[in-house]
């Protein structure tokens, strides 16, 4: 057992996390970031935190990922680290050469109570920021919320550049939440296909899933550009996928701008799509497309094709709030039974959430906001399912109990197809249907007695 | 950046001046100093700028103090629970992230694949984090009773001034039957993972090391340090000093237990494999028992037999010696049969090696089986004594940044220590070629005119591939993918890239077998679609 000093027995912790179903912000920063063209992240503080940050979206991505760091020595940790990001905004436009610089700050900076925005105004008056370029930042202090908070701050960060001209562009601002490139390249596929043009920001698509060439870019071709992003205050609306991830951004354009906004889910699975797909027409003025409605129509016929398979199958799932809400509706919506919800980050409003998805179930659902994975793990023990759902460390949990378990979140670290098929969209449901029914009938195939082993299922 | 242009033959001195050349002029007179051509002389060996601050912005591959300690000296011992005190992501980037391989056996205590945190709020920044963390080794001792909690400081915890030490000693008072520890190894400590290194070293020394006076039974008594089990290479160093019959009472720390480490003082000689991270405790075990040291190397089969002879040579006893020599004649012919295979195929290639502190330089003699020659290496974190031997080390200045890292002062333990060897015998050793306390780095092994780069950042690194176009360069994961995107395959020598072993006889085949497949993998041949090779279309096509 790779677990095997995690009781049966649930006891209350109060002080210790063990095994936890989140990280910290910088992070969610650093994602965001590399969603705007040209852009390199920059990490204010001590160097470890960026090169773990690096390390964990590299795995995830099997992609480079650049970021710098002002790399805080003892000596700037007392007496505060502005002349090291100075000397970083200076070496960073000189060797590097990005248009944008997003600098987020970690528990080290926040700590000491570095002033960004001061720094930053002193970097463009001493001139270290050429002409037409820009710096933004985010305050990501790592002891508050999780990955998703960090993330989100960042989102907001680059709403700071949007400018309101008094004039509408006829777009639609549209917030994905921390979601995949592939997931994004969905968002944007569909709303070509409604004809709606849209901002999409941030936008990790070509940055993240880049081709093998023989040249290497720091700065690929994908990604939201700082004029977008200026633009996206003429916008006629903004959608905002994921109340962790998107609301803040989109209500600060609100404010700011007076782009009135909508906040939904992400769009994984039957019914959040369609949300999605309602409210761009309506925001639009559009109407869908035969096209997007015989995608649908495919999910629906799937669904029913297959709906004996998954039906009543009980199911734990751990993961970001954004994501594991669309999820558990999702897996509502086609009869299988979410049994173990959790999340690390902490929001009663998730707890909430979920108690209502789920509040016809003729169960007791367990659910917890900043819970941890050793608590899902007694769960599971105490009440065991049948298909597990949630990030790569999931698979320790999956061998000890022989679990089916589908890689969804962040981070997958030991497989591929993230970065290049979605999950979002009736296209991402009908993906996500083919793996949860694939590990289900490979487990069928795997226990079956050979005298009921069967060709056709 | 492209690797397409013409292939231009560079002097090292051009490339040294084309990688400083766009920097602004202050960074430029740095990196001058940390980016060293080889001049191989006879007796000395060139001055090069090591451990040193990382420049702000220059995309460095360094990590922290916190990384170093806990991470790489802690993170690998099985029975101990080591809480991080902080935030949450310290603890969960260092969970199951370096793959320090262990075999707690059926019932064995096993904490590696749990992560444990604090999980510091704003509160506990505000207020102090103390009481959260008595709480949290309560609660840890109280689900699991282990032999030994350990405590890690991450970066606020320093800047609050939570007193992680006192916590521990008082619930260690507490408890009675668990060590408690901490160490304070706040990120921002040093210049880099070296500081926490030696902070680890530090503190295993002062609460664990030599605490079980039990005799541990066994021959020719070893403790194998900085040996960190990467992808089994400590079970296959293992596997081999077994079958010589040699004892190896801890390993710091692949594969490592509480016990190890407490009754580490019963070994009779202590093999230094990575020189950077345990040389501390390798001098504190000769100070305090009398234990000497000599630096070892199991990376490349040759360097394994070399090793195995060198103990054999230490103990000087007939059995063991033409045990080994039994030994080596049994595993060699399956290395030189993989050889003799593969080495038609990487003959002549170029390497390069930019690793951590030690494997940039270890690494270089299996590349050198392969007939492939290493064109540049460098460390991430290596100190002078790495790159140019350990005569340097009186000569080095401790700078402002690293002069806060503690030096542990021990003396000769009163009822422990026994020198194993007298100043005699270490002498007639010393002068049949078995050199004590003695490494003479990585500088020593490069050819002339070769690059030795100090701290290598990701443009560098662009350059020195786009100008020098190497058949493979070694790195870690961050560099991995920029690399391949140039059209060079990369290998990773800090994960592996997920295989391994790569030490001893059989991880050298492993290892010929993965350098043979990236060199002459068919990937890099595809990088250009036929309409890119040749793109202008003279006719147009007819079809028939």
């Amino acid at each position: 057992m790779l677990l095997r000093h995690t009781p049966k027995e649930v006891t209350k912790r109060s002080a210790l996390v063990i095994n936890p179903a989140k990280t910290c912000q910088p992070i969610g920063a650093m994602y965001a970031a590399l969603g705007i063209h040209g852009c390199l992240p920059h990490s204010h503080g001590s160097q470890g935190c960026c090169a773990y940050h690096r390390s964990a979206l590299t795995k995830h991505y099997k992609e480079p990922i650049s970021a710098a760091t002002s790399s805080f020595t003892e000596g700037a940790s007392v007496f505060g680290g502005q002349s090291n990001l100075l000397q970083a905004i200076e070496n960073i436009f000189t060797v590097y050469e990005p248009e944008i610089i997003a600098v987020h700050t970690t528990c080290l900076s926040e700590t000491i109570g570095d002033d960004i925005k001061q720094i930053r105004d002193k970097a463009e008056k001493q001139g270290l920021i050429p002409k037409g370029k820009h710096v933004i930042y985010a305050n990501t202090p790592s002891y508050v919320g999780s990955h998703v908070t960090g993330f989100s701050n960042m989102v907001k960060g680059m709403t700071e550049l949007s400018v309101s001209t008094g004039k509408k562009n006829g777009k639609v601002n549209v917030i994905p939440g921390w979601v995949e490139p592939s997931d994004m390249e969905e968002i944007k596929r569909l709303a070509a296909l409604m004809n709606v043009p849209i901002t999409l920001f941030p936008d990790t698509s070509g940055v993240l899933n880049g081709p093998l060439s023989g040249e290497y870019h720091m700065f690929p071709e994908g990604g939201v550009t700082v004029k977008e992003l200026t633009e996206a205050g003429d916008a006629i609306g903004t959608l905002a996928l994921g109340e962790w991830c998107s609301a803040d951004a989109a209500r600060n354009l609100d404010t700011k701008c007076k782009v009135p906004c909508k906040v939904l889910d992400i769009p994984f699975g039957l019914k959040a799509t369609d949300r999605f797909i309602d409210a761009l027409r309506t925001i639009a003025g559009t109407n869908v497309p035969d096209e997007i409605t015989r995608e649908r129509g495919q999910l629906v016929d799937m669904l029913s094709d297959t709906h004996q398979y998954y039906y009543k199958k009980k199911v734990a799932i751990y993961g970001d709030p954004d994501q594991v809400i669309s999820m558990v509706e999702f897996l509502v919506s086609i009869d299988m039974c979410p049994m173990h919800i959790v999340t690390g980050t902490s929001g009663a409003k998730f707890e909430k959430r979920i108690k209502e998805l789920t509040a016809h179930l003729p169960y007791e659902v367990n659910v917890k906001a900043w819970g941890d994975m050793f608590l899902l793990h007694q769960w599971i023990k105490n009440e065991p399912v049948d298909l597990l759902i949630g990030n790569t460390y999931g698979k320790y949990i999956a061998r000890d109990e022989d679990i089916p378990f589908l890689r969804w979140g962040f981070p997958i670290l030991d497989r591929v197809g993230h970065q290049y098929f979605p999950t979002v969209g009736y296209k991402g449901g009908l993906r996500l249907l083919e793996k949860i029914l694939g590990l289900l009938l490979d487990r069928k195939d795997r226990d079956d007695p050979e005298t009921v082993f069967e060709l056709t299922l | 950046m492209a690797t397409k242009n013409k292939l231009v033959q560079w002097t090292p001195t051009e490339v040294k001046e084309e990688l400083l050349k766009k920097y602004p002029p202050k960074v430029a007179r740095k990196r001058a100093q940390s980016i060293l051509i080889n001049e191989a002389l006879e007796n000395t060996t060139p001055e090069i700028q090591a451990n040193v601050r990382t420049i702000p912005g220059i995309i460095t591959m360094r990590g922290c103090t916190y990384a170093g300690c806990k991470g790489v000296i802690m993170g690998p011992t099985r029975d101990i629970v080591n809480i991080v005190h902080g935030p949450i992501g310290c603890s969960f980037y260092a969970w199951l992230t370096r793959r320090n391989q262990t075999d707690p056996g059926p019932d064995g205590e096993n904490y590696m694949p749990y992560a444990f945190s604090t999980d510091m709020q704003d509160s506990d920044i505000i207020f102090g984090g103390e009481k959260k963390l008595r709480a949290a080794i309560q609660e840890a001792y109280d689900l699991f009773h282990p032999k030994g909690i350990c405590v890690f400081a991450t970066c606020p915890v320093g800047l609050i001034g939570d007193d992680i030490h006192a916590v521990s000693r008082e619930m260690k008072a507490k408890f009675g039957d668990c060590n408690v520890f901490a160490f304070s190894c706040e990120g921002y400590k040093g210049v880099s993972q070296s500081a926490g290194h030696h902070i680890a070293n530090n503190q295993v020394f002062r609460h664990l090391v030599g605490t079980e006076d039990k005799e541990r039974e066994g021959e020719y008594k070893i403790n194998l340090l900085g040996e960190y089990n990467i992808g089994g290479d400590g079970f296959e160093i293992d596997r081999v000093l077994q079958k010589c019959g040699i004892t190896n009472i801890a390993t710091f720390s692949g594969n490592s237990s509480y016990n190890q480490f407490a009754t580490a003082h019963k070994a009779d000689l202590s093999c230094v494999m990575c020189h950077r991270s345990i040389n501390y405790v390798a001098d504190m075990l000769e100070t305090k028992y009398g234990i000497p040291w000599i630096k070892v190397n199991f990376i490349g089969a040759h360097a394994t037999a070399k090793t195995l002879r060198k103990i054999g040579q230490y103990f000087g006893d007939k059995t063991l010696i033409d045990r080994i020599e039994a030994v080596i004649a049994e595993e060699m012919p399956a290395v030189d049969a993989a050889i003799a295979d593969i080495r038609p195929r990487t003959e002549g290639k170029t390497a390069m090696l930019f690793v951590g502190g030690s494997r940039a330089h270890h690494y270089m003699e299996l590349f050198g089986e392969l007939g492939m020659k290493t064109v540049s290496t460098g460390y991430e974190f290596g100190h002078r004594d790495d790159y140019e031997g350990r005569q340097v080390i009186p000569g080095l200045k401790v700078d402002a940044d690293s002069r806060n890292i503690e030096e542990l002062e021990v003396e000769a333990d009163p009822n422990n220590y026994h020198a194993r060897k007298s100043e005699d015998e270490k002498q007639a050793l010393t002068a049949s070629g078995l050199e004590f306390k003695k490494y003479d780095g990585l500088i020593a092994d490069m050819e002339k005119g070769t690059l030795i780069i100090d701290d290598l950042n990701q443009y560098e690194a662009e350059k020195l591939v786009e100008i020098i176009k190497p058949d493979l360069f070694c790195a870690g994961i961050k560099e991995k993918y920029s690399i391949q995107k140039l059209g060079i395959p990369m290998k990773q020598l800090h994960s592996y890239d997920y295989g391994g072993p790569y030490a001893g006889f059989k991880g050298a085949v492993n290892f010929y077998k993965e350098i043979d497949r990236l060199v002459n993998s068919k990937v890099w041949s595809y990088m250009k679609a036929p309409w890119q090779e040749n793109p202008e279309l003279s006719a147009t096509y007819v079809w028939e």
